[in-house]
């Protein structure tokens, strides 16, 4: 029985992947995004981290482009374009794994409060209309202004403010799907809470939380960006945020300094729209409605 | 589009709507009670002793700390200090800001309309300039300038807007000031002033509007899609309407309801918007205030600006949704 079901559920991947691919933008977001996760992987195995130690920077500072430093040199004589590399690495491990973390709170809370009802399911609903509401971004400034500073601040600040859109969407899924009858008959044969929701539920909204991970991340890369813009992120690591913020305190843009300017935005900018561009294509397949009548 | 008759006609309907009002006003009021008492458990309960996360990396000795513990009542039991606080709240009382020595409630007061200025204004010609885009693509579903559009949107979308702001400035050069809100050396009358004003005003308004517009364009898209295929408006065309009378007087002011509200529900992200902004420009309002407050941390004034901030935010979406009320004439009526 169980392989009839994994033979249905690979067919169902292989079909998902052919609409998937009939999105030329999504396809598009999909490699350039693979690109860049395996550039970031390849950093430390390609270049020498001993280059983003300020004591240890070789080159002049303020340099424009050159055949020695493709893309400058920072107000420290660092090299901009070794800085960006690196950079990509916390931009991305950041973004990802605040969105992992938001991602499970938000479905924890989505079927819980689906799932049991009752007054404690009211109170869930409440904090997570309130969470909706509030500025995500003003309340991670609070947050990761009063906690030590590092990246697993940012993380968790990241994580705490954006989980409540998915709770949302996930509790609305739940209860479509807890009002199937198969689910009836599952508690007629004595599944008990967990078998329902382990067994039935869970599958069912997996694919639109996938879709909804897509969409955080990119959130969550531009939330980090400006956390360390504003001085919150981790002193000692190099973000693109944290690269934006040395360059506003260094006078970059009166020293017209574009190509410290330049990298790590763009950074932000083609990592931001490539998750958009495969959540949006994702989004798409997996939500008949959208899909249009081309 | 008038709302059919029959909704004044039923006595009930008026309790309905005042319930209505009277529940979205509770839940308000919770919302900002929740606000209030998030704020004091972020900077009074999570840092332990603020006095420590204040100082840190300073040189005090032992008696600056209790001195300033006894400053702010940090030495006080924890339901007395929750106590005050609400009450100082309630009296518009939010502590002393350490950096500025002045109370936080009158330095908010004094930032608070560089903000709205900022923020209302971009926000008008964002909403304006992302209807205008999203009908016209909608209307041309899949044409060129559809495409293009709704490229250009994403793009937006997908910066922070603090990087375009610097990107603008610097390519602008001297075109425009790189900061303030209006130079020391200006004439004291009103319209060397208001001019002085909006030539500063220039970068910090392109900014958040290119960062902003894209999912007022986004939306009213989709929303006018989906009323694209409905019968009332091959009926419209049956009675020979022309084109642009058809999606001027039908399918937009229907397409137009989800919008109007979200233009309220998203007026956080331009309060968030504007606090990286205002950084990058030097614009005087309670963004570069949490910004300053920030590097101290300044907390008395750090929890001011999260109290105000958050709070005008839960107003904003009350407003939103009363005006749904009144807009809506199938909620109305309901």
């Amino acid at each position: 029985m169980t392989s009839i079901v994994w033979q249905r559920r690979r067919a169902a991947v292989g079909s998902t992947w052919r609409d998937f691919t009939r999105d030329r933008g999504g396809l598009i977001g999909l490699v350039v995004l693979g690109a860049v996760v395996v550039l970031a992987l390849l950093a430390p195995l390609v270049t020498d981290p001993a280059a983003l130690d300020v004591t240890k920077a070789a080159g002049e500072r303020w340099q424009p482009p050159s055949g020695e430093y493709w893309f400058g040199t920072d107000h420290t004589g660092r090299s901009v374009l070794l800085l960006t590399w690196w950079g990509s690495r916390i931009s991305l491990l950041v973004g990802l794994t605040a969105t992992v973390l938001s991602v499970m709170i938000g479905t924890l809370v989505g079927i819980t409060a689906a799932h049991f009802g009752g007054w404690p399911s009211a109170g869930l609903m409440w904090v997570t209309s309130f969470f909706l509401v509030l500025p995500s971004l003003v309340l991670a400034i609070a947050l990761s202004s009063v906690l030590p500073r590092g990246i697993w601040t940012i993380v968790l600040a990241i994580a705490v403010t954006s989980w409540a859109s998915t709770a949302r969407l996930v509790r609305a899924q739940t209860l479509s799907v807890e009002a199937r009858p198969y689910i009836e008959r599952a508690r007629v044969l004595g599944g008990g809470h967990a078998h329902v929701i382990g067994r039935h539920v869970l599958p069912a909204v997996l694919p639109l939380v996938f879709v909804n991970t897509t969409l955080t991340v990119a959130n969550a890369i531009v939330a980090e960006a400006t956390l360390s813009f504003l001085g919150l992120g981790d002193p000692a690591a190099v973000s693109w945020g944290s690269m934006l913020r040395a360059a506003n305190l260094h006078g970059a843009v009166s020293q017209r300094a574009w190509w410290f300017l330049l990298p790590p935005g763009l950074g932000v900018v083609v990592v931001v729209l490539t998750f958009t561009l495969v959540g949006r294509a994702l989004e798409t397949v997996l939500n008949p409605r959208l899909r249009g009548d081309r | 589009m008038t709302a059919p008759p029959l909704a004044e006609s039923s006595p009930r309907r008026g309790g309905g709507v005042l319930r209505h009002v009277a529940g979205k006003l509770g839940g308000a009021l919770a919302g900002l009670a929740g606000v209030v008492v998030l704020g004091f458990f972020l900077f009074r309960l999570i840092p332990g002793d603020p006095t420590v996360t204040m100082t840190r990396g300073r040189q005090v000795d032992e008696a600056q700390i209790a001195e300033l513990r006894a400053l702010h009542g940090y030495d006080r039991p924890i339901v007395e200090q929750f106590g005050q606080y609400v009450g100082g709240l309630l009296h518009g009382d939010m502590g002393t800001s350490l950096f500025y020595r002045r109370t936080v409630a009158e330095l908010i007061a004094e930032r608070v309309w560089p903000t709205l200025l900022l923020v209302g204004t971009s926000t008008l010609i964002a909403v304006t300039l992302g209807l205008w885009l999203g009908i016209r693509g909608a209307w041309r579903r899949d044409s060129p300038f559809d495409r293009a559009s709704t490229g250009v949107a994403l793009v937006g979308w997908a910066m922070p807007a603090f990087w375009l702001g610097m990107l603008l400035s610097m390519a602008t050069g001297n075109l425009f000031p790189s900061g303030g809100m209006r130079f020391s050396n200006t004439p004291p009358d009103f319209w060397s002033q208001a001019l002085d004003v909006a030539h500063h005003m220039v970068l910090p308004c392109l900014t958040l509007i290119a960062v902003v517009y894209a999912q007022y364009q986004l939306v009213m898209r989709s929303s006018l899609l989906e009323e694209m295929n409905a019968d009332y408006l091959t009926t419209a065309r049956a009675k020979g309407l022309r084109d642009d009378q058809v999606r001027r007087r039908h399918a937009v002011p229907n397409a137009l309801l989800p919008t109007v509200t979200l233009v309220f529900l998203h007026i956080g992200l331009v309060v968030t918007g504007a606090i990286t902004v205002e950084t990058v420009f030097s614009w005087p309002g309670l963004g570069l205030l949490t910004y300053e407050a920030l590097a101290g941390p300044d907390l008395p004034l750090l929890q001011g600006t999260f109290v105000v901030l958050a709070g005008s935010v839960i107003v904003m979406n009350v407003l939103a949704d009363l005006l749904y009320q009144v807009l809506d004439p199938r909620v109305r009526a309901s």
